[in-house]
C-alpha cells in the first residue's frame, strides 16, 4: 500500500513516540520480556522492550537468546498474540438482578480503555484484519469488540527476523506490513545506526508524529527497508503450498493423515490458545445461590473440547481425529467460505506451541504428497 | 359378490408382478382364500410354520408377548405386502405372532407345497427367492434403524 | 429461497442481551415434551417465521435454542415446545404462567412455505422434529388451494411420545391432505402402522419432478429421509431439512454450531439437502 508520508525517526523519536502516546491517553501495550518469553505488556519507555533479544522457535520448542545488536523488535512471534486485548480471554457480556414481579433489571460490561500497540508484527496485524472480518464483518457485529477496536491505535513492525516455525511469505501476510497501522515502523539496524523507518497510515498516526523528531527518508533508506523485506522473505522456516488449499481439504475428509496426526495430538488446545485468530467462545450463564443476581460471561473455547460440537445430548466429535481435522480444516479451508480469507496469518505459533510438535505446513503437505501420487 | 380366481388375485398383487403366467398358475395350486376379523391370530409363536399370507386387504401387526409388557408391536405388513417367512427354513416354527388389526383378506400359500415347486423348479425358486430377499432386506433395514433408538434423548 | 432474517434493532445493538418474556400458557403435551405460549413484558415481541429460533433463557441457569412451533399467522404468544433433555430445558418445562423467562430472537432461516406454492409437499417429521414444522403444517392449510398434494408423514417412538395428538386428529379428518403417522414400536392398542418413518414415503402421493419436502427430526433420520426421498425422484435441492446443533451465541460467533463451513445458527436451521447432503454423510463433521 501507498503510505501517506515516510520519514525517519532515531531511537530518540521511538522514545517522543512512546511518551506522545502516552500522553494522549492511550495506554502503550508493547513487548516486553517475561518468564522466558517475548509477550505484550505495558511499556512506558523504550528501555522496557526487548533489546538484543531473538527467539529460536521449532515444532514444540521455544527459547530466547541474545542477539549480537541492539535490535529492539529483533524476535518473531511469542506465545501470546493481540487477541487477548481485542478479544478479552474472559470477560462479562452482562449482570442482571431480579425486581419485582419477576422483572429483570440488565447493565452491560464497562467502559473500555484506550489502548496503543506498539509492534504489531505483520502477520499480527494480518490477524487482527481476520478478526475484524469474523466480529465486526458482514453479520452480526460484536458490540464489545467494536468498542474496543475502535479505540485501538496501532504501530506495526516489519518483520525483520522471521523465526524456525514462521510462514507469512506463503500466506501473503508478511514480512511487509499490510493496510490498517495507524503508523509502521521498519527496524534499520546495522554497525552504523540504530533507526526506524516509518510509514503513517492515518490521520490520527500523522497527528501523533507530528511534535516527534525525525528526518526525511533518503533512497538509501528505502533501500535498507527494502531489504530487510527480502531479507526475512527469504529466511522462512516454513512453507505452505495455499493454491487450492480449500478444495484439498475438502475432498480428504476421509484421508489417513487425520488417523496419524490423531496419534500424536493430545488435544491440549495450545494451539487455539496462541492462535491470534481463533475466535471460539463459550458463554457461560451464572448466578449467585439465591438466584438474584445473573450474569453472561464469555470466555475463550477451543474446538479441541470434547464438549465443544453437541446434536441432541450427544458429542459430535468424540474422536481425536475429528476434533484435529476440524481445527485445521477450519483454519484453512472453511473460513475462506465464511468469511472470504484464510483464518491463518502463517505466524507459526501453533507449530511452536505444540507440546508434540505437529506442524499444520506438513500434515497438509503430507496430504496434498498422497494427493499427487 | 363375485368370487375372484386365485391366479387374477395374484397377478394382481405386487409381489407376483412380471412373473409368468405359468408360474402364478403353478403358485395358484398352493393357494386358498381367508379372511381374518379384527383381532384373529393368522398365526400364534411356536406353531408349526407351513403357510405364508399374499395379504389383499388390511393390516396385521406381528407382535411378541412381553412378559410384563404386553404384545408389543414390532410391524405392521399390511395390503400389498407378503407376511411369514418361517415356512422357508428348519424348524418351519413361527417365531412371532400375527394379529389383524382390521378385516384382513389374503391369500394363504401353503408352504410345504410351495417348497417342493420351488426344489423342482429351481429358475421358480430363484425368482421366488430374490422378491423374498428384498422385502427381508427392507424389513431389516427398517429393524436396524429402530434398533439404534434414533429418538433416544 | 431462505435467506437469513433482518435482525430487529434492538437485537443488533444488544445482541446477547435476553427480552424479557412471560409465560402466559402451558401444555404438557408427553412426559418430556411441553408447550409454552411466551409474552414479551414490554414492547411488541418480533414475529418468528416458520423454521426460525429464539433463545430461551432461563434466569441464571443458561439458554437454548428452540425453533418456533406455533401458527405464524396468530397474532398473540410466541408458541415454543421444549423437551426436557438437560438443566436448562427442564426449569423451563417445570416453568408455569407467570414465569419470567428471557428470549433473543428470532434467528436463523425459515422454511420459505411460500416459495412451495403451487407444488406438491412431502411433510417428513420424527419425533420433537414434528414440533419446528408445525408451523409449516398450519400456513399450509391456511392456505390449502394453493399446494399441490400434501403429504404429512410423522413418526415417534411409541403412541406415548406423539406430540400434537389432537391436532394430529383434525388434520387427519381432512379430505384434502393425506396425513400418516408410525411407531418404532407399540403396544397392543396401537391399529396402526410399526416403523420407521422413512417406510411411510413409498406410499405417499407426489410428483416426484417437483414435490417438495420438509423434513426435521433426528439427524439420522434426516439423513435416511432424505435418502429415501431422493430414491423417490425428488431433486436434493427440494429437499429442505432444519439441523441442529447445539448454540451459544446463535448469531455465527461462537463457533459451536459449525457444520463445514455452515453456522447452522445463521446459515441454517434450514438447509436443502443439496447443500449439506454430503457433510451429514461425512462421519463427525
Amino acid at each position: 500500500m501507498v503510505p501517506r508520508s515516510r520519514v525517519v525517526i532515531d531511537r530518540g523519536g521511538l522514545q517522543a513516540l512512546i511518551a506522545t502516546l502516552r500522553s494522549a491517553g492511550y495506554r502503550v501495550i508493547g513487548p516486553t520480556l517475561r518468564a522466558g518469553a517475548i509477550v505484550p505488556g505495558e511499556v512506558a519507555a523504550i528501555d522496557d522492550l526487548p533489546a538484543g533479544w531473538t527467539d529460536e522457535q521449532q515444532g514444540g520448542q521455544y527459547r530466547l537468546r541474545r542477539r549480537d545488536d541492539d535490535a529492539l523488535f529483533g524476535y518473531a512471534a511469542g506465545p501470546q498474540s493481540w487477541k487477548q486485548f481485542l478479544f478479552p480471554p474472559r470477560s462479562l457480556l452482562w449482570r442482571a438482578s431480579r425486581i419485582d414481579h419477576g422483572e429483570v433489571a440488565t447493565e452491560a460490561g464497562g467502559p473500555v480503555d484506550a489502548l496503543a500497540f506498539l509492534g504489531v508484527k505483520s502477520c499480527e496485524l494480518a490477524a487482527i484484519r481476520v478478526q475484524d472480518r469474523v466480529f465486526a464483518g458482514d453479520g452480526v457485529a460484536d458490540p464489545g469488540y467494536r468498542g474496543r477496536r475502535e479505540k485501538v491505535f496501532i504501530v506495526a513492525v516489519t518483520c525483520g527476523s522471521p523465526g524456525g516455525t514462521c510462514f507469512c511469505a506463503s500466506m501473503g501476510t508478511g514480512p511487509a506490513v499490510g493496510p490498517g497501522f495507524d503508523l509502521a515502523l521498519t527496524e534499520l539496524i546495522d554497525g552504523n545506526r540504530h533507526e526506524f523507518s516509518l510509514d503513517v497510515g492515518t490521520d490520527r498516526g500523522e497527528e501523533i508524529i507530528g511534535s516527534i523528531p525525525s528526518r526525511p527518508i533518503e533512497p538509501e533508506d528505502e533501500a535498507a527497508a527494502h531489504r530487510v523485506v527480502e531479507g526475512a522473505t527469504a529466511r522462512m522456516g516454513r512453507t505452505l503450498e495455499v493454491g487450492g488449499i480449500k478444495e484439498l481439504l475438502y475432498r480428504n475428509y476421509r484421508h489417513p493423515r487425520w488417523d496419524d496426526v490423531a496419534r500424536r495430538c493430545l488435544a491440549c488446545g495450545n494451539c487455539t490458545l496462541v492462535c491470534p485468530t481463533c475466535f471460539c467462545h463459550a458463554v457461560e450463564d451464572a448466578s449467585d445461590l439465591a438466584g438474584q443476581t445473573a450474569e453472561r460471561w464469555r470466555s475463550w473455547d477451543s474446538c479441541f473440547s470434547l464438549d465443544f460440537a453437541r446434536v441432541g445430548t450427544g458429542r459430535v466429535r468424540t474422536s481425536m481425529r475429528s476434533r484435529y481435522r476440524q481445527w485445521l480444516t477450519h483454519k484453512l479451508a472453511t473460513w475462506i467460505d465464511q468469511f472470504g480469507t484464510s483464518g491463518c496469518v502463517g505466524c507459526g505459533r501453533c507449530i511452536t506451541w505444540c507440546p508434540v510438535g505437529i506442524d499444520i505446513t506438513e500434515e497438509v503437505r503430507s496430504i496434498r504428497r498422497t494427493e499427487e501420487a | 359378490m363375485g368370487i375372484e380366481p386365485l391366479e387374477v388375485l395374484l397377478r394382481d398383487h405386487p409381489f407376483f408382478r412380471d412373473l409368468d403366467e405359468s408360474d402364478i398358475q403353478f403358485i395358484a395350486g398352493c393357494g386358498r382364500n381367508v379372511v381374518f376379523e379384527p383381532g384373529a391370530y393368522l398365526f400364534r409363536e411356536g406353531e408349526e410354520a407351513d403357510q405364508l399370507f399374499i395379504l389383499r386387504h388390511g393390516r396385521v401387526a406381528l407382535e411378541i408377548m412381553v412378559p410384563g409388557r404386553g404384545p408389543v408391536v414390532i410391524d405392521t405388513p399390511e395390503e400389498g405386502e407378503v407376511i411369514g417367512f418361517s415356512w422357508l427354513f428348519a424348524p418351519y416354527r413361527w417365531r412371532f405372532d400375527g394379529r389383524a388389526l382390521e378385516k384382513v383378506r389374503a391369500v394363504a400359500l401353503d408352504g410345504v407345497c410351495l417348497r417342493g415347486k420351488c426344489e423342482d423348479d429351481p429358475k421358480l425358486g430363484y425368482e421366488l427367492m430374490k422378491r423374498f430377499a428384498s422385502i427381508l432386506v427392507r424389513r431389516l433395514q427398517s429393524a436396524r434403524l429402530r434398533v439404534i433408538d434414533i429418538y433416544r434423548p | 429461497m431462505t435467506v437469513p432474517a433482518e435482525l430487529p434493532e434492538a437485537l443488533l445493538s444488544e445482541p446477547m442481551v435476553p427480552r424479557e418474556y412471560r409465560v402466559v400458557s402451558r401444555r404438557r403435551e408427553t412426559h418430556d415434551v411441553v408447550t409454552l405460549g411466551l409474552e414479551p413484558l414490554h414492547g411488541p415481541g418480533s414475529p418468528v417465521r416458520p423454521g426460525q429460533f429464539n433463545m430461551i433463557y432461563a434466569f441464571g441457569i443458561g439458554e437454548v435454542p428452540v425453533s418456533a412451533s406455533g401458527d405464524p399467522a396468530a397474532a398473540g404468544p410466541i408458541v415454543h415446545s421444549i423437551r426436557a433433555a438437560g438443566l436448562v430445558t427442564r426449569a423451563l418445562c417445570d416453568s408455569h404462567p407467570g414465569t419470567v423467562v428471557g428470549l433473543r430472537g428470532p434467528f436463523g432461516t425459515d422454511w420459505g412455505v411460500d416459495t412451495a406454492v403451487g407444488h406438491d409437499l412431502v411433510i417428513v417429521g420424527g419425533g420433537i422434529g414434528l414440533a419446528p414444522l408445525r408451523p409449516v403444517i398450519y400456513s399450509v392449510l391456511a392456505n390449502r388451494e394453493r399446494y399441490g398434494r400434501v403429504s404429512v408423514l410423522i413418526g415417534a417412538r411409541s403412541p406415548a411420545d406423539l406430540l400434537y395428538t389432537s391436532e394430529l386428529q383434525s388434520w387427519r379428518s381432512r379430505f384434502d391432505v393425506d396425513v400418516r403417522v408410525t411407531v418404532d414400536v407399540a403396544g397392543g392398542t396401537w391399529r396402526g402402522p410399526v416403523g420407521i418413518v422413512t417406510e411411510l414415503i413409498p406410499r405417499a402421493l407426489f410428483d416426484p419432478a417437483s414435490a417438495i419436502a420438509f423434513v426435521c427430526g433426528p439427524e439420522i433420520m434426516i439423513r435416511f429421509a432424505a435418502r429415501s426421498l431422493v430414491d423417490h425422484g425428488l431433486d436434493p435441492a427440494n429437499i429442505r431439512v432444519s439441523l441442529e446443533r447445539n448454540m451459544k451465541c446463535a448469531i455465527g460467533l461462537c463457533g459451536h454450531c459449525q457444520l463445514g463451513s455452515e453456522f447452522v445458527c445463521r446459515d441454517g436451521p434450514v438447509f436443502t439437502y443439496a447443500r449439506v447432503g454430503r457433510l451429514l454423510a461425512i462421519q463427525e463433521v
